[in-house]
């Protein structure tokens, strides 16, 4: 056995070929152009433990997400889960087998569950495809044992998806994933279509499943407070890159990418400090076009003539020229 | 008291439904003043929406107001013939909305759209129009307004497209701004430079600004006061600062617990059982009984009314002083009091 973790991501990238159609392109010129949605992101998630992207729009995450979870081929890098790789060709036989223990939830509930079928059936869908249970009475009684897990009762199992709110509709994705005996939930905004009381059920339910079962999260949100609360560490992605990867904690209280800064200074919070903001000028540029040298310095208060040419390095767990230089001291919450 | 911009009192909407007489808003009253913004939080169903909507006299059929009344700057505007009420909505109240493309047309350039709304509701020529255009895009933060005033809508980023709608909705120069989630659909960075840009234009032209959204950090940093909804009632109304810190009605004491902040560190989330009751069946007494931890023999039976409890109206039994020795009791709502009583001293 090595020591690798239960899950690495190496230096994954995606493009996408987001070219006029060929005949437009003869027509009116233009070249091809591709969009570099994921560039070079590296992670390590240990076993049980949640790792969280978090960025704005765009950012990549969810691109991050599908292939992670093998729904989308990389350009380039390499997704090793508990030791079988996800983007090897040949390793096809073993990533069989490990499917299984994989599972994705969705932001929306309600797209990722069949409308015309009943609870129960969603829910035991996954243990008749991998014969996890043999005969129909042992099989309710599983489907009912999950339902109960996830907090619903066992005679919801008789509704259909719109019958319920999409907190409940949640907690059927998230039994159906458990349904599977997965030990590895990649979650894509899970609760972001939710109500704070909801969320609150939803993130309270994800914690005591990791507890007793073991499960290992990689958990996306755009949310902050949402992430420190579910997170062990996190990677902060900004176009397509992690610009910053620490320690929930530390994300928090010694921020090092400006890009980190003004996020956790722009969102509104309650604690409610008063002062007033000085928000962060500019939009996410074009990934289409993206900035030279570091993408974020269009936007960034520290930039220099070097951050316009040269692209900085992922080191020390950020990616930034002013760090790297000990032109940016790193910021201590006080 | 003459600075009050929009004073609702008593409202009630209904919808008509096959299932029956959905009650959307039963009895909601507040005002709103001069320069002041009133957040309206809740989950969604709450009725934040209809009663924005109401205001702006925009229910939509099967719906109707069945009760109460809405003044405008001390004039009732709920019951105005259409044509009249079309004239106040865009020349007194404005307003912005989580699309904003839902306030924007498509097929014409911004310039078009400003010039045409400022020339309908003031005096100024279209060549002044045009001018007081770019000044308006500048002031919500367009770079170059003078050049891309002639742009499409679709050339614009969604947060340049909402300052488009504040510009629009800042034509007029209206008294009030209805602003229904007006950052919901923007990335953090964006939703900061629009919720300080609303914070100051409010400060500015003294408008009093009604902000609708279910994210109470938005509200926290924006707001002066806040309305709590639930089941198309106000649970709790009072300063920002004290029902943030020192909720005091059951619900949003569960509903600010739910939260989880930048400070972090809460080993759990607090739970509210449960979830709101469909508005065609909402129990007897107060709406919240059947998730209250709270919960005593009054409150089955009796409807709470916001009642005045220092600075705040909390509709709930325990500061109703008529519930007696209840009103006393232990929980943790009356330590919430104490706390309060503490903060207010
Ligand atoms: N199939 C595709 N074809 C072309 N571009 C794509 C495709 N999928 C994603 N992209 C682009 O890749 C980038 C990253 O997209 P992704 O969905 O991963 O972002 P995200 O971080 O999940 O954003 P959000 O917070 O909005 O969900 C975006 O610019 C997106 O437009
Ligand atoms: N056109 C309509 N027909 C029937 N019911 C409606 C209509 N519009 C709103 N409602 C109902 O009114 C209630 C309050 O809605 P709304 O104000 O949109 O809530 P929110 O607090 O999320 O903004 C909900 O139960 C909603 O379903
Ligand atoms: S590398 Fe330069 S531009 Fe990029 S974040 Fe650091 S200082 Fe700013
Ligand atoms: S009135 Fe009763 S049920 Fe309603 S919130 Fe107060 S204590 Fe709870
Ligand atoms: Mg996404
Ligand atoms: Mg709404």
């Amino acid at each position: 056995m090595t020591t690798q973790p239960y899950v690495r991501v190496s230096d994954l990238s995606r493009s996408f070929d987001v070219s006029k159609p060929w005949l437009n392109r003869v027509i009116e010129g233009g070249e091809k152009q591709y969009l570099k949605a994921v560039d070079g992101v590296s992670f390590d998630i240990p076993k049980g433990e949640t790792f969280a992207l978090v960025g704005e729009s765009g950012s990549g995450k969810s691109t991050v997400a599908r292939m992670v979870v093998g729904l989308l081929p990389p350009s380039r890098g390499e997704v090793t889960i508990d030791g079988v790789s996800m983007t090897d060709r040949k390793a096809e036989a073993e990533r069989q087998r490990l499917r299984r223990r994989i599972q994705m939830v969705f932001q929306d509930p309600y797209a990722s569950l069949n409308p015309r079928w009943r609870v129960d059936r969603i829910v035991a869908e996954p243990i008749r495809a991998f014969k996890l249970v043999e005969g129909e009475a042992d099989i309710r009684a599983r489907v009912g044992e999950l339902l109960t897990l996830v907090g619903l009762h066992p005679d919801d199992g008789v509704k259909y998806p719109h019958e319920f709110s999409g907190g409940q509709r949640q907690r059927v994705a998230i039994a159906r994933a458990l349904a599977s005996e997965a030990e590895f939930l990649v979650c894509d905004e899970p609760t972001s279509a939710l109500d704070v009381s909801v969320q609150a059920q939803i993130l309270n339910l994800m914690r005591d499943l990791q507890d007793k079962f073991g499960l290992t999260y990689l958990f996306i949100s755009h949310n902050l407070a949402v992430v420190r609360h579910m997170a062990t560490r996190i990677g902060v992605m900004y176009l397509g890159r992690i610009v910053e990867i620490s320690g929930g904690r530390e994300m928090f209280t010694s921020p090092k990418h400006p890009y980190t800064r003004m996020l956790l200074d722009a969102v509104p919070d309650l604690a409610m400090s008063g002062q007033e903001r000085a928000p962060v000028a500019g939009e996410i540029p074009n990934p289409i076009n993206p900035p030279s040298g570091c993408t974020f310095n269009p936007r960034c208060p520290w930039a220099n003539e070097r951050c316009l040419a040269e692209r900085p390095p992922l080191a020390d767990g950020v990616a930034c020229h002013a760090v790297h230089e000990g032109r940016l001291a790193v910021k201590n919450a006080a | 008291m003459t600075d009050t911009v929009l004073s609702v009192r008593d409202l009630r909407v209904e919808f008509h439904t096959r299932r029956g007489v959905l009650k959307a808003i039963d009895g909601v009253s507040f005002d709103i003043a001069k320069g002041e913004v009133l957040g309206v939080v809740g989950e969604s169903g709450a009725g934040k929406s209809v009663t924005g909507s109401a205001v702006i006299g925009l229910i939509d059929p099967p719906g109707r107001i069945a009760g109460g009344e809405i003044l405008l700057s001390g004039q009732r505007i709920d019951n105005l013939p259409p044509e009249q009420m079309r004239k106040v909505r865009g020349k007194r109240i404005g307003m912005i909305f989580q699309d904003p493309l839902t306030s924007l047309n498509p097929l014409y350039r911004i310039s078009e759209q400003l010039i045409e709304t400022i020339t309908t509701h003031t005096d100024l020529s279209p060549s002044q129009a045009r001018t007081r255009a770019i000044e308006l895009l500048a002031e919500v933060g367009i770079p170059a307004p003078d050049r891309r005033i002639d742009s499409y809508p679709h050339e614009f980023s969604g947060g340049m497209r909402q300052r488009v709608v504040i510009a629009l909705a800042l034509c007029a120069e209206p008294e009030l701004i209805i602003a229904d989630e007006p950052t919901t659909a923007l990335d953090v960075s964006v939703q900061a430079q629009i919720i300080t840009l609303l914070k100051r234009l409010g400060r500015e032209h003294g408008t009093a600004i009604m902000l609708v959204t279910h994210d109470m950090g938005v509200i926290a940093e924006t707001a002066d006061r806040v309305a709590v909804m639930y089941a198309g009632r106000v649970a709790e109304i009072g300063p920002v600062h004290d029902v943030v810190r020192n909720p005091l009605h059951p619900y949003a004491e569960g509903l600010m617990g739910a939260i989880p902040t930048l400070a972090g560190e809460e080993a759990r989330l607090v739970q509210i059982p449960g979830s709101m009751p469909r508005l065609t069946r909402i129990p007897p007494g107060c709406a919240f009984n059947p998730r209250c931890g709270y919960r005593f023999g009054r409150c089955t039976v009796d409807r709470p009314d916001p009642l005045p409890w220092r600075g705040h109206k909390v509709a709930c039994h325990l500061y109703d002083p008529a519930s007696g020795p209840h009103f006393l009791g232990e929980g943790r709502t009356l330590a919430a009091a104490e706390k309060h009583e503490e903060a207010t001293a």
